[in-house]
């Protein structure tokens, strides 16, 4: 992760993209939205959606996997050319998550990332608090998700043992 | 039939929703599937956290929370899905063999404009832990089948046996 003063509002990455078979669908669904358009083809024919389509909170936890990824990779990166790697602290929350579409079988959802607010914490000197919207696309170019997330964000001048 | 319509979903109903203990083997199992952070899937790297330990990912708060309410009402409810989730709050970690239970308050109703069979219902969701601290918050509008014309239609809806 960059630090807090590195990172500025209007950054955007694309962070990765998942296809979501039936079997990926049905087995996020049976263990945490057992409902049965997430379930059975047949049940979701006849349900609004029309036909078999993702938990939406299973395509905010695809999301999750490939932003962690990403910045994996995006520090391996920076280790590796010599520079420092800032911390992230926890999470707040999250705001204004939309299921825009649904994700039906076969669907490959392109996640991307655009920072939106960067602000100092007074309230924990050393570290600052991004806000990122976060968007998942279709492979039509239909977005089916957006939410603002906020995570704390080292600042260079932490010092050692600052929290 | 559903035996749970919009109509059903009165403002300022509270309803408690269960409880469940969160196994560390299930915290370390979710994290290592979408959240493979240190805090949520190491015990000697969560020490060295901010957290000082082992804890839930905020995101599997918001799976089990779904999870518990479809066990609870949900399954049985005329229930449509969500749009979206409007805020969620994480208020304090959940930590390994925590019991947790889940409570509902009904803040407002509306019907949808556009489908005169469906309505909202604008629900504040909690999880509590054993010592009554509210760990998440979470405010979401689903939408689910008005009674009338469900039974118009004399077919079940959605999540129906």
């Amino acid at each position: 992760m960059k630090f807090f003063e590195d990172i500025g509002v209007g950054e955007t990455s694309e962070i990765g993209r998942h296809t979501f078979t039936a079997d990926d669908i049905k087995g996020f669904a049976g263990r945490f939205d057992p409902q049965p358009f997430h379930l059975d083809e047949a049940a979701a024919a006849r349900s609004h959606f029309g036909r078999l389509c993702a938990s939406g909170w299973h395509t905010a936890c695809v999301w999750v996997r490939l932003l962690i990824d990403f910045r994996r990779r995006e520090d391996e990166e920076r280790r590796a050319r010599g520079e420092a790697v800032a911390q992230l602290g926890p999470s707040p929350g999250f705001r204004d998550l939309k299921w825009l579409k649904p994700v039906y079988v076969g669907d490959t959802i392109s996640y991307a990332t655009e920072v939106v607010e960067t602000r100092p914490l007074s309230s924990r000197p050393g570290w600052g608090a991004i806000s990122v919207r976060n968007t998942g696309m279709n492979q039509h170019g239909d977005l089916v998700m957006s939410l603002i997330s906020t995570v704390l964000v080292e600042s260079r001048d932490r010092g050692p043992h600052g929290r | 039939m559903p035996r749970l319509h919009w109509e059903d979903f009165i403002p300022g109903q509270v309803t408690e929703c269960g409880s469940r203990l969160i196994t560390r083997a299930e915290i370390i199992a979710f994290a290592a599937e979408y959240d493979p952070q240190p805090m949520h899937l190491d015990e000697a790297a969560a020490r060295a956290s901010w957290f000082g330990g082992l804890v839930a990912s905020g995101w599997h708060s918001c799976c089990i929370l779904m999870r518990m309410l479809t066990d609870d009402f949900i399954g049985e409810a005329s229930f449509m899905g969500a749009p979206g989730v409007e805020e969620v709050e994480w208020l304090a970690p959940i930590r390994p063999e925590e019991r947790i239970r889940a409570r509902a308050t009904v803040l407002e109703t509306r019907p949808s404009r556009s489908r005169p069979d469906v309505g909202f219902v604008r629900f504040e969701f909690e999880l509590i832990n054993a010592t009554d601290l509210p760990v998440m918050r979470l405010i979401v509008s689903p939408m689910f089948q008005r009674r009338a014309a469900g039974s118009a239609r004399g077919k079940p809806a959605e999540g129906g046996e």
